[in-house]
């Protein structure tokens, strides 16, 4: 499933990682951060959205480690932003995509409006295509499902493929198996 | 009115950049990548059978969603015309004071005339798609329901922002987007309402299914507090999971990917980012949907989902482009919805455009049958206006075979002088247009009915009847005596049944059902009085009316009791080649020794490949005779004849016609086949004005003399 999941991302011009532990994947977000150069400061601010992922890590320490890493995601924050980081729900193989419960608007403003976005995935929550996603997120229970698949992009002049229109230039994805188990 | 359109088709055919656009593209070999691991044929009838079903149920599923959208905060307004959405959204703004309003893409706008209107109050709505707000800056209309500012090259575009931002902007298109990120970014903060369209409106949940490629329709949805969405009740489905399979079709067909880079399901009222919640308010727009709905026929259409697939397929669209259609709808779909949502009368110009080739509705996950439901535009047309009065008594007068060989026959001895070797180079003034471009075969001193009676055939233990087409009747002959020269060799015998008149298809082309359910009355009968075991035709048209289309006109003209024989006649049916590899599979015909035939290219005519399916028998036909097979690129697309498609509308005729020549001159092959007579004119006359040295022939001319 990863596999397929990766291929077809990495055709739709995304970024793929997998890591077996959490620290693994907190160590390669880190040295992210530094290397885009995040900094306290509009235009280089990173803002991490509310997630599962965030469990068990000292937030303040880390935020103290990297200047201009925001843990609370507000609307001037997010246009300032170089990096937002989010958490995703589910995978869909077959299309690359992945899916998240967005209800809280932090989750869409840390995705929307950066410049990257990071996303993390349990691997093993990817599955094969969306109707096995629709039988595990339902709108009864979800004011917004976001369905994400690559970084913003358009072909309305000459149909010729530019990157980064209104949202994010890169999406990183990284999976994550400690997060789920193995798949 | 007709001479303005004219004039807008020429300026359209000068301008090359669309047709370049997408011709760099490449759209079927892409989309055709997109649905590599699909059936596409199983999704498309999920995806009919899904709309279908909610077009007969359209009041029930919105009511369904309102209550849904309702119970989680939503509010949900019924509008059934144009003006019943702009009042509602004028008061809207003018209760919260709102003036400023984003809009991610919505045609459902566009179809109403939003924008222009709100300007009118006062309120600046700015579009935020690329395409949507590239179109808007140049005041202009959509050209492509997908990419809307299709028409435009980077240059016209670079000076549309340059007059926007008041500096010279690049007109590097990388450099161009960013500037649009840059314009729009701050518009989306400024904004008190977000517009949007949606691509499927849930009922049982009351869900709202938006997808983009660039991210604009979330932030649309997101940053302003008041979202106001306005949805075409044709976007209403029944349950969640019926989205899958539109959401699985719809970027395939639309822009050849996977899926779309976002897809949103809005399901209700969602926080603010300020701790309240939004107001959604969601307009289902009916604008004669429901109407449309009751009709048997264009029911149909309502199972559009918006890919715009059709138009970039379309020979005529390529060339073109948008906006000669007039409105906001484009292309051969745009017709029918332009009749609909505007009137029927709108259409008198546009439903001409369509060829009728088959090449949209082969692809159209949909299902719809666009070319017979533009058709049925042209039929209500005629019904309702009349047709011309030289067009009928035209039509009329190929219904009687005879009278029409007489006619033509005067007409071209008057023309004597500038037959040469058989080619009308040039016509006298007022035809001149139609040998402009290509030259015009000869009509033949003696019909082929009078010159049957003196061919001498072996008697056989099978008989077939042959269905001779005007054309062969009367320009090319040679070409029936061809086929009973090679279906002798199999030990057919070919009967003439003196009765036969035109198959019809003209008439039918043109929207005379009556007159093309006569000639399907007289041809039914003359071809069943013998009892003969097939009954064949060398013409790709005739035989789409023979073997599908009589029992479709017979039904539409009420005139069922004919429909058995009808039946019993298509079973019969073969066209020739279809008939010719048939019997050389079953050894009947067998192929001589050691045949060197030379390179061939093929063409297929729309008839054969779409309407009869047949394309694989002549090539293999012809592979048993020795021809070496050298394809032409876009071998299915129509060479711009289309009947009368070609009078009414030479320049685009000789368009497509110089395309298809072009492909064939690039194959290097010798000779090119065809069996379609119409397409033999156009192709033949093509190669021949061009003074190209490679010959067109029918397929019954290159396989005689190639069997034992
Ligand atoms: S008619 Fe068919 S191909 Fe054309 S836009 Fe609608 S769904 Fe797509
Ligand atoms: S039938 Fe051919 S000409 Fe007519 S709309 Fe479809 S593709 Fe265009």
């Amino acid at each position: 499933m990863f596999n397929t999941f990766k291929t077809k991302t990495e055709v739709a011009g995304s970024e793929v990682h997998r890591f077996g532990t959490k620290s693994k994947a907190l160590d390669f977000i880190v040295e992210f951060m530094k290397k885009e150069g995040i900094a306290d400061a509009p235009g280089f601010y990173a803002v991490w959205a509310d997630c599962s992922f965030l469990k068990g890590v000292d937030a303040k320490a880390l935020a103290n480690k990297i200047p201009g890493l925001k843990f609370e995601v507000t609307r001037q924050l997010a246009k300032d932003c170089r990096i937002g980081i989010t958490q995703m729900d589910w995978g869909i193989a077959e299309t690359g995509t992945l899916v998240q419960d967005a209800t809280a608007v932090e989750q869409r403003l840390a995705s929307a409006l950066s410049w990257i976005h990071i996303a993390l995935v349990a691997t093993d929550k990817i599955l094969a295509d969306m109707p096995s996603v629709m039988t595990k997120i339902h709108p009864n229970q979800c004011g917004y499902i976001a369905m994400i698949s690559s970084p913003s992009k358009t072909a309305d002049i000459e149909r010729v493929l530019a990157i980064g229109v209104h949202g994010p230039e890169r999406l990183v994805i990284i999976c994550v198996d400690e997060l789920g188990g193995m798949n | 009115m007709k001479k303005e359109f004219d004039k807008s088709i020429t300026r359209a055919l000068k301008n090359e950049n669309l047709a370049g656009i997408l011709d760099r593209w490449n759209y079927p070999a892409m989309r055709a990548k997109a649905y590599e691991e699909i059936d596409f044929e199983e999704l498309r009838t999920k995806i009919a059978d899904i709309k279908g079903r909610a077009a007969g149920h359209l009041d029930e599923l919105a009511e369904k969603f309102k209550k849904a959208a309702e119970a989680r905060g939503a509010k949900v307004f019924r509008a059934n015309s144009p003006a019943a959405v702009k009042d509602y959204i004028a008061s809207l703004c003018r209760g919260k004071g709102i003036k400023k309003i984003v809009k991610s893409k919505s045609m459902a706008s566009e179809e109403i005339h939003l924008n222009k209107h709100l300007a009118k109050l006062g309120i600046q709505s700015d579009e935020t798609d690329l395409g949507e707000w590239i179109v808007q800056l140049a005041h202009q209309t959509p050209s492509h329901m997908v990419m809307p500012a299709l028409h435009l090259t980077k240059e016209e575009i670079s000076e549309l922002f340059s007059q926007e931002t008041g500096k010279r902007e690049s007109s590097d298109i990388q450099k161009l987007v960013k500037v649009a990120r840059r314009e729009i970014r701050e518009k989306f903060f400024e904004a008190d309402m977000g517009m949007s369209g949606a691509n499927i409106a849930i009922a049982e949940t009351g869900t709202l299914v938006i997808c983009t490629n660039e991210g604009n329709a979330r932030l649309v949805s997101t940053l302003p507090k008041t979202h106001v969405v306005i949805v075409g009740l044709e976007k209403l489905v029944e349950n969640y999971t019926d989205a899958a399979p539109i959401l699985a079709a719809l970027p395939r067909s639309a822009t050849s990917q996977l899926i779309t880079s976002y897809v949103s399901f809005i399901t209700g009222v969602t926080p603010n980012d300020d701790g309240s919640m939004k107001d959604l308010h969601i307009i289902l727009m009916d604008n004669k949907r429901t109407e449309m709905a009751g009709d048997p026929k264009f029911k149909e259409a309502l199972q559009c989902i918006r890919c715009a697939s059709c138009l970039n397929v379309c020979p005529v669209y390529r060339l073109v482009g948008g906006h000669v259609f007039g409105h906001i709808y484009t292309g051969g779909i745009g017709t029918i919805l332009t009749a609909w949502f505007n009137e029927l009368n709108k259409t008198e110009d546009i439903q001409g455009l369509c060829i009728g080739c088959g090449k949209c509705k082969e692809i159209c996950p949909g299902k719809i049958d666009i070319p017979d439901l533009v058709l049925e535009i042209r039929r209500r047309l005629a019904t309702e206006n009349g047709l011309p009065f030289i067009q009928k008594s035209a039509l009329s007068i190929i219904n009687n075979r005879r009278l029409f060989h007489t006619m033509l026959r005067a007409a071209s001895i008057a023309q004597k002088p500038f037959v040469k070797e058989g080619m009308i180079r040039h016509l006298p003034m007022f035809m001149s247009e139609l040998a402009e471009h290509r030259s015009l075969p000869a009509i033949a001193a003696v019909p082929f009915r009078d010159l049957f009676k003196k061919i001498k055939q072996p008697k056989g233990r099978v008989r077939a009847a042959f269905f001779a087409s005007c054309a062969i009747d009367f320009i090319f002959p040679q070409i029936g005596e061809a086929v009973i020269k090679v279906l002798n060799k199999a030990g057919i015998e070919i009967v003439f049944p003196e009765g036969q008149s035109c198959c019809g298809i003209p008439h039918w082309g043109s929207g005379a059902f009556d007159l093309a359910a006569d000639a399907a009355a007289r041809n039914i009968k003359t071809l069943l009085e013998d009892d003969v075991q097939y009954v064949v035709t060398a013409c790709a048209s005739c035989a789409t009316a023979l073997k599908k289309e009589y029992t479709h006109i017979l039904k539409e003209e009420k005139r069922d009791s004919l429909i058995p024989d009808a039946e019993k006649l298509a079973a019969k049916t073969f066209l020739f080649s279809e008939l010719v590899q048939k019997l050389i599979e079953e050894k009947r015909l067998i192929p001589k020794a050691d045949l060197k035939s030379g390179t061939i290219t093929y063409h297929d005519s729309c008839h054969a490949k779409r309407h009869c399916g047949v394309y694989k028998e002549p090539r293999a036909a012809l592979a048993s005779c020795g021809y070496e097979l050298k394809e032409m690129f876009e071998c299915d697309n129509c060479c711009g004849m289309g009947g009368s498609f070609t009078v009414k509308q030479p320049e685009l005729s000789m368009c497509m016609l110089k395309r298809k020549v072009e492909n064939i001159k690039n194959t290097g092959a010798e000779c090119a086949g065809v069996e379609c007579p119409g397409c033999l004119i156009q192709i033949g006359g093509g190669l021949d004005k061009m003074g190209s040295k490679i010959k067109v022939k029918h397929i019954a001319e290159l396989l005689v003399d190639k069997f034992r």
